[in-house]
């Protein structure tokens, strides 16, 4: 048992996330075949897949959105297990944002931010909000404090659903098809935040259609079809000299 | 060219163009566009000139309303005793004052319920019929609702001061008309008229509330005895109709209760009507519930929010919102199904009127007696929708 934490730890510093044979169903879809991945603290990397291929539902794992059937999944050294508590420690540590946003349409974007920082973090009042616009400021709209979501433009939402995953200051960010649900002119202002993050350091996992983005900020791209992962590699490896016919025929179709 | 283009865009027509029709080219447009319309309008003239020419003359010629304003202590609160009835006044001032404030706080919706509510307190101080200790009484109620007007806003804290008043009025007014024997007490049973219909309707619409969000969430909850002990009640109860539910309470129930102990008719009636609206309360509310998008729980427990926590801050206002319409409107059925205690044998406003018009003195006005205790029905009924109607109005600020 001793032994094991420390073995933890020591891969801890390694890997922030690591699976190890993950598996999934849908009833009797297997969604997720023996999924093994590790990311190294720091690192970004882009889940890229056709539709369908399980590259959202293997995101959503991470923080315990889809329960898993096998395989291991521990995340800054926390086993994501059935344990309520640990699933809750690790959500703690991890932001997520949605493809539809998913803001709280009843609160402002103020409260929209604060609420998790107060209730979960148990920050003070006063030290969340300063917070929350400092963050608004960081992605651009700290004007936007006190209006409602649906007041925003879809840009805008998502930048402040940015907003709120970071008030919890989280290692890790997973980003669902961030820029899917939003018109071709406000991708770019999505994109330039989350570009200014992965450079600021964070640890990020994005699922993505965005070609562009994953060629200048990925720092490694896994390619996902059918539940499994099928090839993996810097973004030059992968685009320039894809090695999977799979991939060759992805890519093919996308770019 | 470019010119031509500017000056046109200006003179462009900012809004659709709309055509003004003459009184006589709109009959002909609308109503006599063809004969089958032309036939349609007449009739509908013949009708509408009959009846209103009938109901004129009954109200001005033939209705009588001393049925009414001889009774009218009857109507309002039953058998309540004279000797206490100040404890109803009090009450009454206690109401309007925090009408009054609240008025004066929130402007808007509850400016106007206070307004009809000051005019229909005027009308009653000023036709002859009332007591000159009724007029005092109910100058004293319409100075509470203007001097609480004026004063609202100056208050320190004015929301949560009004919002506490208003919470602790409901046990404070029964206090006082029941006394509990601390002031001598008034026995459930002698309550009537307007006062038993207004108590127990606050009963089972306040009281339901919270029992029917618990059912509700009960409903939904992964543990199969709270889910299914949820399920049956709620199907049971909405299987059963109300006059059911009332003869049950009041003459089944007293006999499984250990002998020595009663309940009066009242409170089984006030019981039966919360756990009759309760259900359906419930399933009002577990609509709201799943209308919510699963987005919102997953965005919520993402950011690490628990289970109450979640559906404190997430769920639950958004879904309330969304149920308003049902919630007022289940209110407002059980406001006038409460007249079906009459059937048990309470004397609540339309308790009344049945034996009001059944005396012998007052034989031939039944018209004045049904037309009168439907006016009060429907004032307080159609309050409560204007309410509602202005309530959501003002609670879709954040609306998606």
């Amino acid at each position: 048992m001793e032994q094991l934490s420390v073995q933890t730890s020591e891969k801890q510093k390694e890997y922030l996330i690591s699976c190890a044979n993950v598996n999934k169903w849908f009833g009797k879809l297997h969604v997720l075949k023996d999924v093994t991945l590790d990311v190294k603290k720091g690192e970004v990397l882009v889940i890229l897949g056709p539709s369908g291929s399980g590259k959202s539902t293997f995101i959503r794992t991470i923080n315990g959105l889809e329960e898993i059937q096998q395989g291991e999944i521990t995340i800054d050294g926390i086993n994501l297990s059935h344990d309520v508590k640990d699933i809750e420690k690790i959500r703690k540590e991890t932001g997520m944002v949605f493809q539809q946003f998913n803001l709280f349409p009843h609160m402002t974007v103020m409260k929209n931010i604060t609420l998790a920082p107060i209730w979960v973090r148990k920050k003070p009042k006063a030290e969340a909000e300063k917070l929350a616009l400092e963050l608004l400021k960081r992605v651009g709209i700290p004007e936007q404090a006190d209006k409602y979501p649906g007041q925003l433009s879809g840009g805008q939402q998502q930048r402040v659903a940015i907003a709120r995953a970071l008030a919890m200051q989280p290692e890790i960010m997973l980003f669902d098809e961030p820029t899917s649900a939003l018109d071709p002119e406000m991708i770019k202002e999505v994109l330039d935040v989350m570009k200014e993050l992965a450079k600021s350091g964070m640890t990020m996992l994005c699922v993505t259609h965005e070609m562009g983005f994953a060629r200048e900020v990925a720092d490694r791209i896994v390619l996902f079809d059918q539940g499994e992962i099928v090839e993996t590699g810097t973004p030059e490896e992968l685009f320039d000299n894809p090695k999977n016919e799979r991939t060759k025929l992805f890519l093919s179709q996308i770019l | 060219m470019d010119l031509n283009t500017e000056v046109k865009t200006e003179l462009a027509p900012t809004s659709p163009p709309g055509v003004k029709l003459g009184l006589g080219t709109w009959l002909r447009k609308k109503l006599f566009n063809n004969w089958y319309n032309s036939i349609l309008t007449l009739v509908s003239i013949l009708v509408i000139y009959f009846m209103t020419k009938g109901i004129v003359t009954w109200l001005l010629t033939e209705a009588d309303w001393a049925v009414v304003t001889d009774n009218f202590k009857l109507f309002m609160v039953g058998q309540y005793p004279l000797e206490y009835l100040w404890r109803v006044w009090l009450s009454l001032v206690f109401v309007s004052l925090l009408f009054g404030l609240s008025a004066g706080v929130w402007k808007g919706t509850i400016l106007h319920l206070s307004s009809v509510l000051v005019i229909v307190m005027v009308i009653h101080t000023l036709v002859p019929f009332t007591s000159t200790n009724t007029k005092l009484w109910l100058v004293g109620c319409i100075v509470c609702v203007i001097g609480g007007y004026l004063a609202g806003p100056k208050l320190p804290k004015q929301k949560p001061f009004v919002l506490l008043g208003w919470f602790i009025s409901f046990p404070v007014i029964l206090f006082i008309i029941n006394g509990y024997g601390i002031l001598p007490k008034v026995s459930t049973n002698v309550w009537g008229g307007l006062l038993l219909t207004l108590i127990l309707s606050i009963v089972a619409i306040v009281g339901s509330i919270p029992i029917g969000i618990l059912l509700a969430l009960g409903r939904t909850s992964k543990l199969p005895i709270i889910k299914y002990f949820c399920v049956i009640y709620i199907e049971t109860i909405r299987g059963v109709p109300l006059i059911t539910i009332f003869f049950m309470s009041i003459f089944m129930f007293p006999l499984f209760l250990p002998q020595g102990l009663t309940i009066n008719n009242v409170v089984s009636a006030m019981i039966g009507a919360t756990l009759f609206t309760a259900a359906y309360m419930a399933e009002n509310v577990r609509g709201g519930l799943q209308s919510i998008p699963n987005g919102q729980r997953e965005a919520g427990r993402a950011l690490g929010l628990n289970p109450v926590q979640l559906m404190y801050f997430i769920i639950m206002p958004q879904a309330l919102r969304a149920v308003i319409p049902a919630i007022v409107g289940q209110s407002i059925s059980m406001f006038k199904d409460t007249s079906l205690v009459t059937i048990v044998g309470l004397m609540d406003l339309l308790g009344i009127a049945q034996s009001v018009k059944s005396n012998p003195d007052y034989l031939g006005s039944i018209m004045e007696v049904y037309l009168y205790v439907a006016v009060i029905y429907w004032m307080i009924a159609y309050s409560m929708s204007y309410g509602s109607q202005r309530l959501e109005k003002n609670l879709g600020v954040g609306k998606r």
